[in-house]
């Protein structure tokens, strides 16, 4: 039973990424109709975003301490962070320590630049263009933007620390416990996911762009520039995506490539969901991650060789056979 | 009487196959009259550097690069000589090989088979390069291995660890410096008995592909002889990136030993995921609970930064030893880059002199006479100890590093520390020994 629910656990946990960057995927399908596969580079720039931040955070000034060497026998510089001596050991320390959550303030107003820039320079060339277009556009904008990033940060893998008073893990029962970091990153992916959704249900302007999702013609002919707010939602979209990699970097330390790891699953998500469905994403997000999780148990690897690699793919076709809209999708979209 | 049936379609056909014909590759036609492959006619000779310069081992590939322009800067006579002044065997001058100054190419293994396959053979068949060398896994190792016994040329290898390269997919033209899943376990077992006791259940996970199988199959042999058990072995996908789902039953498997036999970005994870679970916390069977990582790495440890504090691993070599070979070694390459140069780096660029020096024994660049010369010769001076190339399957055996994370890294290349050099007589085995069982090495091919 502890083993049930551990999995259960790691399947929300996995399909808080799966469900944030799919979220993303679709409303920017939903609103502007285009195929984006360079969302998970945005995914992947978030997590870089952190990576900056403690990078700033670490920058340092050098000190020789000449009763240490070096590898090569020289005297050895050390190196002390200028938030440390701006603001004392302490302090200092505890901002490096919690640069991830502050990352998230960094991150917004840099992944909503990142999204107005890539829709408004590139992809908007690309609205009247078949989706085979789309796809091969932002598919080579996504390896362009991978590629920009192996080259300034590496190509190993770079880690970014949960701050210490959230690492470790909480017992949860008697028998069952669970990194705290992770149970941070639901509760997160669920207030991001509310928000979004409060946005859109809510407020003027979310009422327009649902409006525009629906009937897009019909709105712009009631005098609304909803090109404009589309605009928006790309870079509302693009936040998302990063905020979620931000917050993702604890869990696995950020590499160039992760964008791409989560690429296809998340439009397996997304299209298992229901196109431009959002409830459609989320949903199929923590199914498809749960699944995933119970895959992976030794007990079902044993029954069926192999289920592991090829679960979330295997539920995509038999929910696309027995519904061909996915989950959730609206009749005549993609179709 | 026979009737000659001309058709278009046949004249084609024909056509087709005399034209693929003409374009074989020049290795098996051009270089024939000069008795093997590329046989250097000018004052120059070519290496082919065969390293991962994109993908995830793009770093491991860069480093490996950096010890290959170092060897040829040292080779012609550049540098301050490196190790070519601790190197047992004096045959190497600073004039380059037998006379010719050493030019390089270089190729993107990208770490896939297919890829590494096609730049060898490009520098092999346009570049004229004489000898491969590189890599930074084991897949790609025995694919490029393959080609150069077709091609007729030597392969020096880079990293590679599976037993499997000089085991079951040996070749009379490779050659491995680096030490092997069999030599990890042999090692490794005795100090994990020494520090943790001979009672404990080990948990492994496993990448799913040759190196993971062999290191698998070498830790749970060496620790089970000495009386641990293994509870469980889970084989996860090489493209896996969240092992939490793999991590979590190990939680109550009643094992108190989890054995990461990952490497690169897949160890990087899942020992950060295996962490965050608590379980370096856990206490189990009323111990400790441990992890352990068989084949460490400098670039990986610090990838997975302050988790591998305390886990204990094996290396090939580490930029610390004390010999006066690495000593040279560490202070040519920081002072040319900076930095200490990582395992990888060391033991492409001791590949680098070993093929050198090879070729100047024999008075030859014919590859079954390189072969010969390396083929049980013994050396020492180049950071490893003594060391032999054993004839019967052209695997240097050396000693091996036993290491651990280290508690207070004093920089970001001091993560690991030395705790126990193993000699080469416990981590030797015999030519047939079953985990290296299934192939031969056939003879050598000069490519004529």
């Amino acid at each position: 039973m502890d083993a049930i629910i551990l999995q259960v656990l790691n399947g929300l946990d996995k399909g808080s990424a799966y469900a944030l960057i799919a979220l993303g995927l679709t409303l920017i399908f939903g609103t502007l109709g285009v195929v984006n596969f360079a969302h998970g580079a945005l995914f992947m720039i978030g997590a870089f975003c952190s990576v900056t931040l403690q990078r700033i955070l670490n920058l340092s000034f050098e000190t020789v301490d000449p009763t240490k060497t070096d590898f090569l026998g020289n005297p050895l510089k050390v190196k002390t962070p200028y938030v440390e001596s701006w603001f004392g050991p302490e302090m200092g320390s505890t901002i490096i320590d919690w640069s991830v959550p502050l990352a998230i303030l960094f991150a917004i107003p840099i992944m909503i630049l990142i999204g107005f820039v890539m829709e408004r320079g590139l992809i908007k060339h690309f609205y009247k263009r078949p989706h085979a277009d789309q796809i091969l556009v932002t598919f080579g904008l996504a390896i362009v933007l991978q590629e920009v990033i192996k080259y300034f940060y590496g190509a190993n893998p770079i880690q970014t620390p949960a701050p210490e008073a959230l690492t470790g893990v909480a017992q949860l029962t008697s028998t069952i416990v669970y990194p705290i970091w992770r149970i941070v990153y639901f509760c997160f992916a669920v207030a991001i996911i509310g928000a979004v959704f409060a946005f859109l249900q809510f407020t003027t302007f979310g009422m327009v762009v649902r409006a525009g999702m629906a009937d897009r013609e019909t709105v712009g002919l009631l005098g609304i520039d909803i090109d404009k707010r589309f605009t928006l939602m790309f870079g509302l979209a693009a936040a998302v995506a990063g905020l979620a990699g931000v917050m993702y970097g604890p869990i696995n330390a950020p590499n160039y490539h992760m964008g791409m790891d989560f690429l296809v699953l998340s439009f397996v998500v997304v299209v298992v969901g229901g196109m431009g469905s959002l409830p459609g994403a989320v949903a199929a997000g923590f199914l498809l991650g749960i699944l995933e999780s119970f895959a992976s148990m030794k007990e079902v690897i044993t029954l069926v060789p192999g289920i592991n690699q090829i679960i979330i793919y295997l539920v995509a076709i038999v929910i696309l056979l027995t519904r061909p809209r996915g989950l959730m999708g609206r009749k005549g979209v993609m179709e | 009487m026979s009737k000659l049936n001309v058709t278009r379609r046949g004249v084609i056909k024909t056509g087709a196959v005399a034209g693929a014909g003409l374009a074989l590759p020049t290795y098996l036609s051009a270089a024939s009259h000069s008795g093997y492959t590329n046989a250097p006619t000018g004052s120059t000779v070519t290496l082919g550097f065969n390293v991962p310069q994109t993908g995830p081992y793009a770093d491991e590939g860069a480093d490996e690069l950096r010890a290959y322009e170092l060897a040829v800067e040292h080779l012609n006579g550049g540098g301050d000589g490196g190790m070519l002044s601790t190197f047992s065997s004096k045959a190497l001058d600073g004039t380059g090989i037998l006379g010719k100054k050493v030019e390089y190419v270089t190729g993107d293994t990208q770490t896939k088979s297919d890829a590494a396959r096609a730049s060898a053979k490009s520098m092999i068949e346009k570049d004229g390069a004489i000898m491969i060398t590189g890599g930074s896994s084991s897949g790609v190792a025995i694919a490029v291995q393959g080609l150069c016994q077709e091609a007729g040329v030597i392969f020096m290898a880079g990293l590679t660890h599976s037993n499997d390269t000089t085991g079951k997919d040996k070749k009379a033209n490779g050659f491995r410096h680096f030490f092997n899943g069999y030599m990890s376990g042999a090692a490794l077992a005795p100090v994990l008995a020494k520090m943790y006791g001979n009672d404990r259940k080990a948990y492994h996970l496993t990448a799913d592909y040759t190196w993971g199988w062999t290191q698998q199959e070498s830790i749970a042999a060496a620790t089970e002889a000495l009386g641990w058990e293994t509870v469980n072995n889970v084989l996860t996908p090489l493209a896996a990136t969240d092992f939490s789902s793999y991590i979590a039953p190990v939680l109550n498997s009643g094992a108190d030993v989890l054995v990461l036999n990952h490497y690169g970005g897949n160890m990087v994870n899942s020992l950060t995921n295996a962490v965050q679970f608590g379980l370096r916390e856990k206490v189990v069977n009323g111990k400790d609970f441990e992890i352990v990582v068989p084949l460490y790495s400098r670039l990986m440890a610090k990838g997975a930064g302050a988790n591998v504090k305390g886990i204990f691993g094996s290396t090939n070599w580490h930029w610390s030893l004390q010999d006066e070979g690495s000593k040279a070694f560490v202070k040519s390459f920081g002072t040319k880059y900076g930095f200490p140069p990582s395992q990888a780096a060391h033991t492409c660029y001791v590949q680098t002199l070993l093929y050198a020096d090879a070729a100047q024994r024999a008075g030859s660049f014919n590859p079954c006479a390189i072969a010969e010369a390396l083929e049980g010769y013994e050396f020492d001076g180049l950071g490893n100890g003594p060391t032999l190339y054993r004839a019967e399957d052209h695997q240097c055996f050396k000693d091996v590093l036993v290491v651990k994370g280290k508690d207070n890294p004093t920089s970001e290349f001091d993560l690991l520390e030395i705790v126990e050099v193993t000699p080469r007589a416990q981590v030797e085995y015999a030519p047939d020994h079953p985990m290296f069982a299934g192939g031969s090495l056939g003879s050598c091919n000069p490519g004529a």
